[in-house]
């Protein structure tokens, strides 16, 4: 069988099984985030936390709670890293730098897991465990909580008086009227998100992986004499059980540098296959939570149809520049195999990259930077879009969300009526939210990028001159501003500046989506539902999905072109 | 004759009308027959055809006003007829839409003084789009000043034309409003009320004792006479006398129409003329605050406010522009990194040592931002509510239109909207073997005084089916015309028999044609010396048939069945009966029978069940409002095709309708014109109330129809439609112009460091200065081209909202990616020969 082959089966079996699963898991999701029932174990953690689990919270206390949480998690997250040295199993690792601490502390809470240190020189094993570890549990369960709200501002009514007053329809939404307008409350999404989900998940495929191969351990560095008689220094350490979850809640950060390259990370080609499933299983399955959510599952089928479209668009350039490109090495070995790990070959790894960057995860198999100039643009791209297609853990069904909303009300204007989505009414104060959310994440990364480049200091910082450079620093903000975490390489980014700004564009890229995501699930909640006829615009049929398609890809991607130009274009594209 | 007995005259002439009053024709529930229009001699058609009447009518009835009638040739108080033929629906064929007045590029021209006015950024400022690119003309005509080159001037000239046609776009529109609120204004011009100090209702009125006031000093509560050739000075309530009134200056409509204190007819329009007799209005106006004054404001466009749906917009424009600034302004460093680079390559028109010249990043922003739509944007909103004015309609604020697009439910009266004015005899059905020409002919004797259109139609049956010749009511000299009364709920007549003149009797009934006359004439005398020998009476089958047994008479059998299927089918029965008494001295009891009944029948438009359909298609629900009983009601919805009914309707229970409609969700509208509308109205979401009904109704709608043309709700929905589509249109065909621009601006900036780039100028554009230019000049020449379609609102058809946004996201989606690839490449074959380029 020939690579290419090879990796058309692989994808195939990728992407039938997420159509396997998108019904059970999404059904399951929804019953998650739905049932009325806790667990014991849950009701332990809500008497723990001092939570009553059946009080509602409106959008502004949920977004209180969110923004608590993150800020602790931080904030504890930070001193562990500073503290690291007295604490156990530190391996005799030193504390971090300030500078690398606060950035690796925004990065795991953010569900970046960008790193500017590498694993297995800098952390110890408590520090992997209870601290980064558990930031890839609950930062991932905080982006589904807040997805499920946004769900919920669509799925709940505000409650219709019994005694009309006069033009409801039209008359402005009163601030007692938001009042009754809950979303849920987030401890209880956070809790059920962790351990109904994130953990049971992880923890069989963690066995899984160790079944692979994966180290599962508390050893430390123990050095072996290699077979040419020389030392080799190997760390063990808990890998499986984080690398299940790494993937598992797109979060990406490795527990060794070379990450999911690394063999104690990820050994084999089938646990390759494994780890990508992981990456995309719960993105590609929250449109069906949502469909079942609204109570119309084929609007949930229509958004993963945009993903899904958008997704196998962006695999299949990105392989296929991998697969035969013009220069001479990749003419000479039939592929560009530059940077990728033999054990995978070009179609799975091209195939990695693109999961990892399409969904916020950011952990990477082969090494970005050596990718052609082409698909190192798609991947930048991927991200670029706003991690939509299918996105990050939750962050994926909402930042999709709000651009249907942008979608829905240009569409609806054409057909003659004031924009509805899911019955409720796409207005001045829906449209605000949506808008800015549209402006947060470009001016975070476009302006990050613009601000390094002008400055000669972090210039330098590129290894290397000219476009791919520029493609470096353009990644680099990239990644951070979209929550992505993977690294295009080749840029010294653990100075004082690179750390601060990428935790600064970390914090924004996360943190100004998530206010506007829930201020506009409170507004959506506080509406009364439309009434669906035939002139309510169809959300769930092919139209729609190439227009949505369209939407992201003109009002998103499209302001990065002259970004892209200086850098992937200009040096990919040759006369 | 003074003028106070002018009036008393007139008021008397008005009760009492040159031909015996007559109404006909109850429904069988006794509900008073809505259909029922007053009679008024010389004032209705010959009756072949049957003619609309409005609404106001049938209020007219319902509340027991005094049925009007023309005095000195005005028609019968009626809305303008034969509007509907205009405007509506009636005919077969869909009425042309009426083109929102040609446009006219030599408009633009006209303009031009005032779009440059507009470039003030005081006033710009309100269009964040269209600011930017302002302030990026002035800057890029900082750095042309300073660095003067072929491109760079023309460029900045193209920017400064890019915000000259925006500002022209919207200036032409505000000028056809202007033109007019123009034609508007010349009628109340110079007005001077005759102002009544001190006057109450009841007293004299005395002319001689009015003071001249300026119309505009009038206030909101004063007394005015007007008389006849003079021009009402302000809105208000007639509170006495009945006058005609010419309202051509408002509603365009020649005809005259009668107005009158009390009821549901007493409001008039400032700048109307009355054209005979006198009134007293009182003033139901603020100063300034008119039907005329509102109206011209609007149209100019000075007092327009955005409505919801152009916020929303508004704010996703403004974002869009600040992303796209964002985009270009974060390129410079890059570019400069860039540049420095390649220390070898030559400095070019869009790329030196300190990157991009400024000139080339303001085009770049001027094209990615959406200019077409930032451009059309207020144009679009004026000329909305400017189409609305060309038919006739007046909205009070934007947001009404809006909303209109937005119906769910339509409410739609069931006479003059659904069906034609009246109902219309439709079968003659006789009974007890009586012949049909028999029936025929005491119906149309029964029916010669009656001027409702339901008496006409029996009367043009009566000829069209059985050849019976119209007579007039002169033409019996005995013939006694019973009117109809609520009371009774019949009419007819007695053929008399008065003393010593039975010769011209038998004369008289000779003239049946021997129709009739088959039971025999008979003389005799009575107490009163008149002697009744024959009385024919129609009307409600209960109150004719109690008629017959109180007169001794029986009914035969299949008669009251015949009249429940008739109900039940939506017909009006009316049963006409006869007692004929013995020649006078001939002994003899009086002889009662039922003749037969006569079958009226509600004649639906034609075209309405389609429209219906489309509206279905639409997703908007029909909902028929009828004084009828639920059997007549459900037999003409069915008929009709509307999705519901409301029979029997009182205010409160469409109140109530309304009310549970908008408890789902729902958004509705409605038409109405009288006071006890006006709760209802005000409670619709779009409440259009008719021109001809009271003050009350006008004010609590938020839209008025000049033509009192019920139809036209259909209209406005599409209007609000219209304006909504023409927005979003022109917004995806502004995004999806962006793809092209791209592709001729970024290479032409970089490809002189990174020629590979040049595989991207697909458009092969002669040089960089030119694909810049061009992309520039396209962009401002767009607007130029879309103003037409901004100004007439894009083609609208009634379709479901799937082949609607298929079809515009083909012409608009598909068609703005591929237009301006096609658009600039044409201005760059043309500009690339000029010298610099």
């Amino acid at each position: 069988m020939s690579a290419g082959w090879a990796g058309v089966l692989f994808v195939a079996t990728l992407v039938a099984a997420l159509c396997l699963v998108y019904r059970p898991f999404g059904d399951y999701l929804a019953h998650v985030y739905t049932s009325p029932r806790d667990t014991r174990a849950e009701r332990v953690v809500y008497r723990l936390v001092g939570v009553s689990p059946r009080s509602e919270q409106r959008w502004p206390v949920y977004l209180r709670s969110v923004l608590a949480f993150s800020a602790v998690g931080v904030l504890f997250l930070y001193g562990f890293l500073r503290l690291q040295n007295h604490l156990l199993l530190s391996l005799g690792m030193p504390a971090m730098e300030q500078g690398q601490a606060f950035n690796t502390a925004v990065s795991f809470v953010t569900n970046t897991n960008w790193q500017s240190y590498s694993g297995e020189s800098a952390v110890g094993h408590l520090v992997q465990m209870a601290g980064l570890a558990v930031q890839n549990f609950v930062s991932a369960a905080v982006g589904m909580a807040v997805a499920v709200a946004l769900v919920r501002g669509f799925a709940r009514s505000r409650p219709r008086p019994k005694e009309v007053r006069e033009s409801p329809s039209s008359a402005p939404l009163e601030a007692s009227d938001s009042d009754i307008a809950t979303l849920g409350n987030f401890w209880v999404d956070l809790t059920r998100g962790t351990l109904r989900v994130l953990l049971p998940v992880s923890f069989v495929f963690a066995i899984v992986l160790v079944a692979g191969g994966a180290i599962q351990n508390l050893h430390g560095n123990r050095t072996f004499a290699t077979v040419v008689g020389g030392q080799q220094t190997i760390t063990g350490g808990p890998v499986a059980s984080q690398e299940a979850i790494k993937e598992l809640g797109t979060n990406g950060g490795g527990f060794y540098n070379a990450n999911s390259a690394h063999p104690f990370e990820n050994p084999t080609s089938w646990t390759n296959w494994i780890e990508i499933f992981l990456i995309l299983v719960i993105p590609f399955s929250l449109p069906r939570m949502f469909g079942k959510m609204v109570g119309n599952v084929r609007q949930g089928l229509a958004i993963v149809a945009v993903m899904a479209v958008l997704a196998i668009g962006s695999l299949a350039i990105n392989a296929g520049f991998q697969m035969a490109h013009h220069g001479t090495v990749p003419q000479a070995v039939g592929a560009s195999t530059e940077g990728l790990e033999s054990r995978f070959g070009v179609p799975q790894s091209a195939t990695f990259a693109s999961a990892t960057t399409l969904t916020s995860t950011g952990a990477v198999d082969s090494f970005h930077d050596s990718y052609t100039s082409i698909s190192g643009a798609t991947l930048i791209l991927n991200m670029a879009l706003g991690e939509v297609a299918p996105g990050g853990v939750g962050s994926g069904l909402y930042g999709m969300l709000m651009l249907a909303v942008v979608a829905v009300f240009i569409a609806g204007l054409m057909i003659g009526r004031t924009p509805e989505y899911l019955q409720k009414k796409i207005g001045a104060r829906e449209i605000k939210f949506a808008a800015l959310y549209l402006l947060a994440t470009p001016t975070v990364v476009l302006i990050g990028t613009a601000v390094a480049m002008a400055l000669p200091g972090e210039r330098a910082s590129m290894l290397n001159s000219g476009p791919h450079g520029l493609s470096e620093v353009l990644y680099a903000f990239t990644s951070a501003g979209n929550n992505n975490g993977s690294a295009f390489a080749g840029i010294s980014v653990n100075t004082t500046w690179y750390n601060t700004a990428l935790g600064l564009a970390m914090l924004f890229g996360r943190f100004l989506p998530i206010v506007l995501v829930l201020g506009l699930a409170g507004s959506l909640a506080a509406q009364r539902p439309v009434p669906v006829s035939a002139g309510t615009l169809p959300t769930h049929r092919p139209q729609f999905v190439g227009m949505l398609a369209g939407v992201a890809l003109i009002l998103v991607a499209l302001t990065y072109f002259p970004a892209l130009a200086l850098g992937p274009l200009a040096e990919g594209i040759h006369q | 004759m003074s003028r106070t007995s002018q009036i008393t005259t007139s008021q008397i002439g008005f009760a009492d009308p040159a031909g015996t009053p007559s109404a006909s024709s109850v429904d069988p529930a006794g509900t008073p027959d809505p259909a029922g229009t007053p009679g008024g001699a010389g004032s209705k058609p010959d009756g072949t055809t049957s003619t609309p009447q409005t609404t106001a009518m049938e209020k007219a009835m319902k509340t027991g006003d005094t049925p009007a009638s023309g005095g000195g040739g005005v028609r019968g108080a009626t809305g303008p007829h034969g509007v509907d033929g205009s405007h509506g629906v009636d005919g077969p064929h869909r009425p042309a839409r009426r083109a929102g007045g040609m446009f006219d590029p030599a408009q633009l021209i006209r303009s031009l003084p005032e779009a440059a006015s507009k470039l003030d950024p005081r006033t710009l400022w309100r269009n964040p789009v269209m600011f930017v690119v302002e302030v990026g003309a002035v800057f890029s005509t900082v750095l042309a000043i300073a660095d003067s080159t072929v491109f760079a001037w023309l460029t900045v000239a193209w920017l400064w034309l890019t915000v000259l046609f925006a500002n022209l776009a919207e200036a032409v529109a505000e000028g056809r409003g202007r033109a007019q609120a123009d034609t508007l204004r010349r009628t109340r011009t110079d007005t001077v009320a005759h102002r009544l100090a001190g006057w109450r209702v009841g007293a004299p009125v005395d002319p001689g004792q009015a003071e001249r006031v300026p119309a505009p000093d009038l206030l909101l509560g004063d007394h005015v006479v007007v008389e006849a050739g003079e021009v009402i000075p302000g809105d208000g309530d007639v509170v006495a006398g009945v006058a005609s009134v010419d309202e051509s200056a408002i509603t365009g409509e020649s005809a005259p129409v009668i107005r009158e204190s009390g009821g549901d007819r007493s409001s008039v329009t400032g700048g109307t003329k009355v054209l005979s007799d006198q009134i007293v209005v009182r003033i139901t106006q603020k100063p300034g605050q008119s039907f005329i004054d509102r109206m011209i404001r609007l149209v100019e466009g000075a007092s327009r406010q955005k409505t919801p749906n152009e916020i929303a917009l508004n704010i996703l424009l403004a974002s869009l522009t600040i992303v796209f600034l964002l985009a270009v302004a974060t390129l410079q460093p890059l570019a400069i990194f860039s540049r420095a680079q390649h220390p070898g390559v030559g400095d070019t028109g869009a790329l030196d040592a300190h990157g991009v010249t400024g000139i080339v990043l303001v085009a770049l922003v001027v094209c990615l931002i959406p200019t077409t739509i930032g451009a059309l944007l207020s144009a679009i909103g004026i000329a909305g509510m400017d189409r609305l004015v060309q038919r006739n309609v007046l909205a009070m604020s934007g947001r009404a239109v809006e909303a209109a697009g937005d119906v769910n439910t339509l409410l739609l009266d069931k006479t003059g909207t659904i069906t034609l004015g009246n109902r219309q005899a439709s079968e003659f059905l006789p009974f007890g073997g009586i012949t049909p020409d028999l029936l025929a002919d005491a119906a149309q004797l029964s029916s010669l005084a009656d001027e409702t259109p339901e008496g006409r139609s029996i009367v043009v049956l009566a000829k069209e089916r059985h050849g019976l010749r119209e007579r007039s009511p002169g033409e019996l000299g005995h013939a006694r015309f019973v009117p109809f009364t609520a009371q009774t709920r019949m009419s007819g007549v007695d053929l008399t028999d008065s003393t010593g003149d039975g010769a011209s009797d038998g004369a008289g009934a000779g003239d049946h044609g021997g129709h009739g006359s088959g039971d025999g004439p008979v003389t005799g005398d009575g107490a009163d010396g008149v002697y009744v020998r024959r009385s024919i009476r129609k009307g409600a089958a209960a109150a004719v048939l109690h008629w017959v047994h109180e007169e001794g008479g029986t009914v035969p059998g299949g008669v009251r069945e015949a009249v429940d299927e008739i109900s039940a089918t939506g017909g009006t029965p009316l049963v006409v009966a006869e007692r004929v008494a013995p020649a006078p001295g001939v002994a003899g009891e009086p002889r009662t029978r039922v003749l037969g009944i006569i079958q009226l029948k509600d004649i639906v438009k034609q075209g309405m069940r389609e429209r219906f359909d489309e509206l279905r298609a639409m997703g908007i629900r029909t909902v028929m409002i009828t004084g009828d009983n639920p059997l007549t009601a459900r037999a003409i919805a069915n008929e009709a095709g509307v999705d519901d009914f409301l029979a029997e309707a009182t205010p409160e229970d469409k109140m109530a309708l309304i009310k549970r409609e908008q408890a789902g969700g729902k958004l509705v509208a409605m038409t109405g014109d009288g006071t006890n509308d006006a709760p209802a109205l005000a409670q619709a979401d779009v409440g259009v109330a008719m021109n001809t009904g009271t003050s009350a109704a006008k004010e609590a709608g938020n839209m008025v129809d000049l033509d009192s043309n019920p139809t036209k709700l259909i209209e406005i929905v599409e209007i609000g439609k219209q304006l909504l589509i023409t927005r979003g249109a022109l917004t995806t065909f502004s995004i999806a112009n962006d793809v092209a621009k791209y592709f001729a601006i970024i290479p032409a900036m970089f490809a002189a460091i990174y020629p590979g780039l040049d595989k991207l100028n697909v458009m092969r554009l002669a040089s960089p200065e030119s694909a810049i230019l061009s992309a520039v000049i396209f962009n401002a020449l767009i607007i130029i081209a879309l103003v037409p379609l901004a100004l007439r609102g894009v083609r609208y058809r009634p379709a479901s909202a799937s082949s609607m946004l298929r079809r515009n996201l083909l012409v608009y989606g598909v068609g703005g990616l591929a237009a301006p690839f096609l658009g600039i490449k044409i201005v760059d074959l043309i500009i690339q020969f000029i010298p610099g380029i």
